[in-house]
């Protein structure tokens, strides 16, 4: 029994760490938004969705933030890497214009870190 | 209601939905006919495409919205233009919110009060009959009430994240609360699973931890809302409406129909709506609330006004030249927004941590449950479950990510009600840590505007004629010390003949021909270049440059004519703010392209440790790396016009602005009004906020650092003590709350020339 439960134990950690450091979405959970299309994010629940955005490289896009989550952590959206700071109107959508960008992985949070999402800007095939 | 009054506020004519939900052509006609279906609306016409329907007439927008969530689709109004109508919804919004949360915790905490309570008297809170099961059940299933009501947010937002592979301060507490319940329901249920010391049962940390987390985060909301104090002030500046003059009359219009060109006029008393230039009328105009300048400044035909100050004394009409969000206030709002929401180089530690804490403590909790298990007391079930979800609950992340965000929001807001605008939070960073100061002498610790003060002749060349020849001269130059000259000519209302073969020689003077003769103006160096022998008022420019004035000198045909005192006053207040500087902890250095012994009563009347003479521009910058690579962290403060190299060049530029009319976007830090008081403001500000941040960050890390093994148990095998979860989730709540308070207290910092 004692060996059991700490089996568990262990196989919690290991579970914790799979999931949330090591996995890794698959493409398919990626949504993509093409030549000045605005992509809508909600902003719910204490996360972002979708939370994984691709975009084409070296082409302006907007992202339009609709917030549903009243708690004062939803109320920011910073994108760290392009010195973007928006702040998002409860029940409201708040579009977010991103310049053109190279090619990369730019995360964007809210202010403390919890909510969490990526922007994947691909080179086009 | 709200959604009523923006409509009210709208335009009349359309107004823009955004829709979600509708994916194909036939969404298109049911959305539209249910909007047409609305009493006010005259058309409907969605376009598909970008999710939006346009509806024409006067109906309410919640109506609007109502109709499309009738239709089956999802409708909403996009974020509102106006900064003002924007900064009242938020305002709503956190108050609702606010009351959701008071609600919450009062639900939470009648139900964990009296339960608490029982156990503190002494009550037992184990399962030893089958009466104290059925009671215990039913309190069971009322904390499960408490956890589907009050605390459903924390559970339904622990999922959502878990879903998406995140893990949040949600995480935490629904697991902390969800394991307290679960295994009191496994006690009430099968008590006989369990060893009979083990059946103690934690229906009240649940809730009690709930309703506390609910309250902490109440107060939170509050005390955001005033961190955001400055920036809701500026906004509040702008009026609502300006009376433009159109065709003869005067009407009231809103602040966005308001067009470049059209004439306002505002009456004394009144806010004046946008930037502008008077056309008609005499005022003094309150600017102090932009630039902190306290002094009314007057204004007259010609002059600029900036939108959001207070007109005084007397009626102006203006030409409006910068509207909608071109207006300085615009600009500064913007600016002053951004920079609230960077990070300094120091809070990225802590956002480094944040990303990983929750898992990590999520992990902690796990392994002290099983060293308890493994190792702890009788019943060692018991003892693993509770340290585990005291980790859980007082593990705070907030704290740590607040810890920097708060106070730059607080700082940068005050900085900017003292008229200092601080472009990021690195730059609050480096100006807090400046160890060396360059100030450039002309506009910055002078007015910046030099006037002829003596004429001091060589030669027959009388007064009048020699001034209407060097002004001649200077005609088409824009330097300051030709302004001077032209000035002087315009007073004493000289006549001006035309120059040929104009030639500014930078660094020393100009040369050119005017009435056949040819003419040198400039300092000792373009003289001896020349060969002129300037030993005849060698002792008049010595006296002229001790009385901290510049000596110019004049040559006709190659003959030394006359010196001329040109003097550019020092700013009053230039001495007091440099003596803050120093007080500070800044070592304080004078650079100015003029001669040494100018530059030296310069210095020794405001007190500057150390100055450096006849300098170019491109020498200024080089000086700046100079001190750099000696060690020094260096500020420059400048016009960010001249100085633009060295301001870029140094760790932190100050722009010094007079008036409001300056490139904000320029340098790290623009000073909106001219006195150097801005400067130590500035310096002071991001001092000030820098040891608040790390004071927020100490805070937040030694809670964690010593929370988290004290809630898994490690003081318990020298002194017998385990934190209660209920402590451990008052604990957690408060400590948020503690760092935005701290950060607030920073608008309790005075500014100004009495620090």
């Amino acid at each position: 029994m004692i060996g059991l439960i700490n089996l568990v134990g262990l196989v919690l950690i290991g579970l914790i760490v799979w999931w949330f450091w090591l996995y890794r979405p698959a493409a398919a959970a990626v949504q993509s938004a093409e030549g000045g299309e605005e992509l809508t994010i909600r902003v719910e629940s204490g996360v972002y969705l979708p939370s994984r955005i691709q975009l084409p490289a070296e082409e302006p896009a907007t992202l339009r933030f609709l917030r549903k989550d009243s708690t004062p952590c939803a109320e920011m959206v910073l994108f760290d890497d392009l010195e973007i700071a928006q702040e998002l109107a409860f029940d409201r959508t708040t579009d977010v214009h991103l310049p053109p960008l190279p090619a990369g992985r730019y995360p964007f949070t809210c202010q403390m870190k919890m909510y969490r999402g990526e922007l994947e800007v691909v080179e086009k095939a | 209601m709200t959604k009523v009054s923006q409509s009210e506020l709208a335009p009349p004519g359309d107004q823009q939905l955004l829709i979600e939900g509708a994916s194909c052509a036939s969404c298109v006609n049911r959305i539209e006919t249910a909007l047409k279906q609305v009493p006010g609306v005259s058309d409907a016409t969605m376009n598909l495409v970008e999710r939006s329907v346009m509806v024409s007439g006067n109906a309410p927008a919640d109506s609007l919205v109502k109709a499309v969530e009738g239709a089956g689709y999802g409708a909403t109004v996009p974020a509102s233009s106006s900064d003002q109508e924007t900064l009242a919804q938020k305002r709503q919004d956190d108050e609702r919110h606010y009351q959701r949360l008071i609600r919450n915790m009062f639900w939470a905490l009648v139900l964990g009060v009296p339960l608490m309570g029982y156990g503190v008297a002494g009550g037992s809170m184990m399962v030893t009959s089958r009466m104290d099961q059925l009671v215990w059940l039913v309190v069971g299933l009322l904390c499960l009430g408490v956890m589907v009501f009050p605390g459903r947010s924390f559970y339904i937002n622990a999922w959502k994240s878990l879903l998406n592979h995140h893990a949040t301060m949600d995480t935490l507490i629904a697991l902390g609360t969800g394991s307290a319940w679960l295994y009191s329901m496994l006690v009430v249920a099968v008590p006989e699973l369990l060893p009979a010391a083990a059946r103690h049962l934690y229906f009240e940390a649940t809730a009690m931890i709930i309703g506390l987390i609910s309250l902490g985060q109440a107060l939170e909301v509050k005390a955001r809302g005033r961190t955001s104090a400055a920036i809701q002030r500026l906004i509040g500046l702008q009026p609502k409406t300006a009376r433009v003059v159109r065709d003869g009359t005067e009407i009231d219009l809103p602040l966005e129909q308001l067009l470049v060109n059209d004439q306002v006029r505002v009456r004394p008393g009144e806010k004046i709506p946008v930037d502008g230039e008077v056309e008609n009328g005499e005022s003094a105009v309150d600017e102090s609330m932009l630039t902190g300048e306290p002094m009314a400044v007057p204004k007259s035909s010609g002059d600029p006004v900036t939108g959001g100050t207070i007109n005084k004394t007397g009626t102006l009409l203006f030409r409006a030249t910068r509207v909608g969000s071109d207006t300085a206030l615009a600009r500064i709002i913007q600016l002053v927004r951004q920079a609230q929401n960077s990070k300094p180089a120091i809070g990225r530690l802590a956002d480094q941590i944040s990303a990983w804490f929750v898992p990590a403590m999520m992990i902690i909790a796990v392994v002290s449950a099983l060293i308890w298990f493994n190792i702890g007391p009788q019943p060692t079930v018991a003892y693993a479950l509770v340290s585990a979800m005291t980790v859980l609950i007082i593990a705070c992340p907030c704290a740590l990510g607040l810890a920097t965000p708060m106070s730059i929001m607080v700082g940068i807001g005050k900085a900017a009600e003292a008229g200092v605008l601080i472009r990021s939070g690195d730059a609050l960073q480096k100006a807090a840590g400046l160890t060396t100061m360059i100030l450039d002498k002309t506009g910055t610790i002078t007015e910046g505007a030099p006037r002829v003060t003596d004429i001091h002749l060589a030669g027959s060349l009388a007064e009048a004629e020699l001034l209407s020849l060097v002004a001649s001269l200077e005609a088409g130059s824009e330097h300051p010390l030709a302004l001077a000259i032209l000035e002087s000519a315009r007073e004493r209302e000289v006549a001006l003949s035309p120059v040929s073969e104009f030639a500014a020689i930078a660094g020393q003077g100009v040369t050119g021909t005017v009435a056949d003769k040819t003419l040198l103006f400039g300092n000792q160096k373009l003289m001896a270049a020349k060969d002129i022998d300037v030993q005849p008022v060698a002792e008049a420019a010595i006296q002229m440059a001790e009385r901290a004035e510049t000596p110019v000198y004049l040559a006709v045909d190659s003959q030394l004519v006359a010196v001329i005192a040109v003097a550019d006053p020092i700013k009053t207040d230039s001495a007091s703010a440099i003596r803050r500087l120093k007080q500070a902890g800044i070592s304080v250095v004078m650079v100015t392209g003029d001669n040494p012994v100018t530059a030296a009563a310069v210095a020794a009347e405001v007190g500057v440790d150390e100055f450096i003479a006849e300098v170019s521009p491109e020498q200024k910058s080089e000086k700046v790396v100079e001190l750099q690579t000696r060690g020094e962290r260096v500020g420059m403060t400048g016009d960010g016009i001249n100085d633009a190299p060295a301001l870029a060049q140094a760790d932190v530029g100050f722009a010094i602005g007079t008036g409001t009319d300056v490139a904000i976007e320029s340098a790290d830090v623009t000073l909106m009004r001219g006195s150097l008081h801005g400067l130590a403001d500035a310096v002071a500000v991001s001092q000030a906020t820098l040891r608040n941040i790390k004071q927020n960050l100490f805070g937040a890390f030694v809670y964690n650092a010593a929370g988290v093994p004290i809630a898994a148990g490690i003081l318990y095998p020298f002194i017998g003590v385990l934190l209660n979860p209920v402590i451990a989730g008052a604990a957690m709540a408060f400590s948020s709350v503690t760092v935005v308070s701290n950060a607030n207290r920073l608008r309790l910092f005075k500014v100004g020339q009495s620090q």
